[in-house]
């Protein structure tokens, strides 16, 4: 008998949370991490809870994800920092404003609470916004957790029901029910479960690019933001394809401190914060919210994105059938890892999830010569 | 006095939480803190700190000054009028 | 603001006016920058009270002032390129300044290194170097009664220099055995100079009690210290006091060569012969490379000048001056090496990391094997405060072996409108003009 009924490849967010889900269905699991776990995208994202309306699935996906999240919140340690402070959709002028009422309709139709607020109402609940803005949108159930100590969590809860944490080997090939380490050594298990973010050496016919992304946090000034504030054209920002973006997006932490984002940029892969790129970012974060302008930034950092070319993550099996993949979140990582595990765990029993598990199949973006694999 | 004013060319007077502090002349915030027995920040478990390093190394000296949250106070100088607010 | 320049120096320290005087005097185009708003650095730091003359430190000053160097004071070093480029921030006209160079000396200093003890987060509770820069800067200690504790020969200095300011020095305690400072003292006997300083500074205390072989266990207080628990292994006692200051000797400032990309070894920038990093235009001098003290620091000072000016050949006849006082150091950090019990000091609830309240026992549970200093952030926030890992990082260096591997620009908080096109906004400016009318 194979000693592990799966394997997962990298202890992120997600790997972590498959590894929670399996293990909790009664799985023997181990979790490969050569690094330090949930040490890439997921400590370098701002750990937004959000659900995503720009596609049906996508939609399905955070929504369920999201409420996933709200069902842990009691179980979470205090470290997870998770906060139900809401997201507030900011429009700048009459144009987004219309969006905003498309945006409330399209949540409506799911069940997700959402309010309108005109530019008075936007001002009395966030006093730092610019005056002459339209109004926003408030999702208040929406939240922000701190993505580390959630991955740590689940990680922990996994190994308490026996699953194994084996750090510091490098898998060189996973196929055929075993994966191979750097040094020579073998695992074999029942399935095998790729979720390494934007590394796909394991997987070379997965479209998955790396998206480079900026943040900035600050020293603690409490109260002085108390939504994540996401500006509307940040879906624009989020699915320009071509072209480097940048977005307001400021993140209001448990402890006081903010996140601002947002930048988004591909074919760049230096780790180095790009004094050009940040410098637009936070032009934009200051136009929108002048007060930002002199508080103390304490880091900034880069990390990247797993990006797909149709935006939806890919999670499910391979042509190799022994081995499945979650991969490719994009910016919704955090928020989507627990539903993403669900869907791992029902391709691997069946177990059912309130949405099409097909739409995220990696089959959909496959390239042409992995069929010949 | 009250509105933080030197009354002398060797003193400088500045207001610490609203009440005015007289201090010599090139001494820093944070000193001026010291001397008025005065926290300078609280922690996140909720313990009053003061300056620790005296060279801008520590962060612990940070207090707001001028309207101005989290400056280093032992950076900076005391200046005629100068407006310092400690977390309390 | 954008300067050009052939070579600029950071740190305003004898190693950095040492260097830049070396450079100006060859006829290069230098510039200095410093964080601090006067020249001197730690040790020659400027004062308010009244301190005893520092001939060597005004004869520095005064060829320094005479060489042509240029002297930028205030300026913060937050970014930096090997291939030619700083950017420092200057907070008094909210700016960003960019110097462009061919060659870069290094004299970025050492700061104290702390180690968690029980208590050691109270007001009252300095860092030894720390207390006599607060004093310097106008803190008035008179009549106070201070404990100096820890390792280091600058133990014996502060407290020399705050008895001088008017504090009732009660006791040093260093750490260190007798036997293994004899060892120190006795290797002496090649530098007679310092011997004369070490027993003057000794002479200088008078009643205060210079004990060996003991150390703090815990500050005691409600609110602010009022004493301290010593321990000499055998027993342990406590001392009165209205002020402690500890240090456990010193450690370099390394951020600025490792974002530059030079190689840090144990004690510091690894250099060669002629003060050259690994990185061929960076050069780095003083307590940055290893902490020797002063002498070294105005040796390598002038190598590193010369060397970096184009004139290393004039600078061989100091080499074995400054070997001798690099060695120095290593004995003097044997000599201060710390005992074993001073690694055991935090309790369970002690505070390691002062920004984010971090405790011992949240450290040593994510201390798993394989899990550095990275995995104690990420699951602890450990470092991730706005001193970026200066303070607990020497002390999880010395308790866990860790090292600060990330370092990222910018080096030091700056305001967010310093990374923005328009540092003062044009609302601001309209403000300011509107007052002025």
């Amino acid at each position: 008998m194979k000693p592990f009924d799966v394997v997962i490849l990298g202890a992120g967010i997600v790997g972590s949370a498959c590894a929670y889900e399996c293990a909790l269905a009664g799985m023997r699991v181990a979790v490969v991490e050569p690094a330090v776990p949930a040490g890439a995208a997921s400590a370098a994202g701002m750990g937004h809870l959000v659900v995503m309306d720009d596609s049906e699935a996508q939609l399905a996906l955070s929504h369920f994800s999201r409420e996933l999240w709200r069902e842990l919140r009691e179980a979470l340690p205090q470290t997870v920092e998770y906060e139900e402070c809401g997201t507030l959709w900011v429009a700048a002028d009459a144009e987004e404003m219309e969006e905003v009422l498309a945006k409330q309709q399209r949540y409506a139709n799911s069940g997700i609470a959402s309010e309108m607020l005109d530019e008075r109402a936007l001002l009395e609940a966030e006093p730092g916004l610019r005056h002459g803005l339209a109004g926003g949108l408030r999702v208040p159930q929406d939240g922000v957790i701190y993505p580390p100590t959630a991955a740590g969590y689940f990680l922990s809860v996994a190994q308490q029901r026996g699953a194994q944490l084996i750090q510091g080997k490098r898998p060189v090939r996973a196929a055929e029910g075993e994966v191979v380490f750097e040094d020579g050594s073998r695992l074999s298990a029942g399935w095998i479960v790729i979720a390494t973010g934007t590394d796909t050496s394991l997987c070379p016919w997965l479209k998955i690019q790396p998206r480079k992304g900026h943040l900035v946090i600050t020293d603690r000034y409490p109260g002085v933001v108390r939504h994540q504030l996401v500006e509307l054209g940040y879906l624009k920002s989020a699915h320009s394809v071509s072209t480097d973006s940048v977005a307001f997006n400021v993140q209001p932490r448990k402890t006081g401190q903010l996140l601002i984002g947002s930048s988004r940029q591909y074919g760049e892969l230096k780790r180095k914060a790009d004094p050009e790129m940040l410098r637009r970012m936070l032009d934009r974060a200051v136009e929108y919210m002048p007060s930002l302008k002199q508080l103390s930034v304490v880091r900034v950092w880069t990390g990247f994105r797993a990006a797909t070319p149709d935006k939806l993550p890919l999670i499910g099996p391979t042509p190799d059938s022994t081995v499945l993949v979650a991969m490719g979140f994009e910016g919704l990582g955090i928020t989507n890892a627990p539903g993403a595990a669900k869907l791992v765990l029902h391709h691997l029993t069946g177990a059912a999830v309130p949405m099409d598990p097909m739409a995220f199949l990696p089959s959909r973006v496959a390239r042409a010569e992995a069929v010949h694999a | 006095m009250r509105d933080g004013t030197a009354v002398n060319a060797a003193m400088i007077g500045l207001i610490v939480n609203g009440e005015a502090l007289q201090v010599r002349r090139g001494s820093t915030v944070a000193a001026a803190l010291l001397n008025a027995a005065t926290a300078c920040r609280i922690s996140e478990s909720g313990e009053p700190r003061t300056a620790v390093c005296g060279m801008g190394v520590c962060f612990e000296c940070r207090a707001t000054v001028d309207g101005i949250a989290q400056q280093r106070t032992c950076q900076m100088e005391c200046r005629d009028g100068m407006v310092v607010e400690t977390q309390r | 603001m954008k300067h050009s320049f052939d070579i600029v120096v950071v740190g305003a320290g004898p190693a950095g006016l040492a260097a830049a005087t070396a450079v100006a005097e060859a006829g290069r185009r230098v510039a200095v920058l410093d964080e601090n708003p006067r020249v001197g650095g730690q040790i020659w730091r400027a004062s308010l009270s009244k301190v005893a003359r520092d001939r060597s430190k005004e004869r520095a000053v005064a060829r320094f002032e005479a060489s042509g160097a240029k002297l930028f004071s205030g300026h913060q070093i937050v970014d930096g390129d090997a291939a030619g480029a700083l950017e420092s921030w200057v907070a008094a006209t909210q700016s960003l300044e960019t110097f462009s160079f061919e060659r870069l000396i290094l004299a970025t200093g050492a700061r104290e290194r702390f180690l968690p003890f029980p208590g050691w987060t109270l007001p009252g509770v300095f860092g030894a170097g720390g207390l006599q820069a607060l004093v310097r800067s106008g803190y008035d200690i008179r009549g106070k009664r201070v404990v100096v504790v820890g390792t280091g020969p600058l133990l014996l200095a502060v407290a020399a220099h705050l008895k001088q300011d008017g504090a009732r020095v009660v006791l040093v305690a260093e750490q260190a055995p007798l036997s293994q400072l004899m060892q120190f003292g006795l290797s002496l006997i090649t530098r007679p100079g310092k011997i004369v300083q070490g027993l003057s500074l000794r002479a200088q205390l008078a009643n205060a009690q210079y004990r060996t072989g003991c150390w703090p266990v815990a500050a005691l207080g409600d609110g602010t210290v009022t004493g301290v628990r010593l321990s000499d292994g055998s027993r342990t006692w406590t001392e009165a006091c209205d002020l402690l200051a500890c240090g456990f000797h010193l450690v370099p400032n390394t951020e600025l060569a490792t974002l530059l990309g030079c190689e840090v070894g144990d004690h510091g920038v690894v250099v060669d012969a002629d003060q050259q990093t690994s990185v061929a235009s960076v050069y780095c001098v003083g307590e940055t490379t290893a902490i020797a003290g002063v002498d070294a620091a105005l040796l390598q000072g002038r190598i590193a000048g010369l060397a970096a000016a184009g004139r290393a050949s004039e600078a061989r006849t100091l080499h074995m001056q400054r070997d001798a006082e690099r060695s120095f150091g290593r004995r003097m950090d044997r000599a201060f090496a710390l005992r074993k019990e001073m690694l055991t000091l935090a309790m369970p609830d002690t505070i390691v990391c002062r920004c984010e309240d971090v405790r011992f026992s949240q450290i040593s549970q994510a201390a798993a094997p394989g899990n550095g200093w990275t995995n104690a952030k990420l699951q602890t926030r450990c470092g991730m405060g706005p001193c970026q890992g200066r303070i607990c990082g020497p002390a999880l260096n010395a308790l866990f072996g860790w090292k600060n591997t990330s370092v990222r620009a910018p080096l030091f908080p700056l305001p967010i409108a310093a990374l923005c096109s328009s540092p003062l906004a044009t609302d601001d400016a309209t403000t300011l003009v509107t007052q002025e009318n």
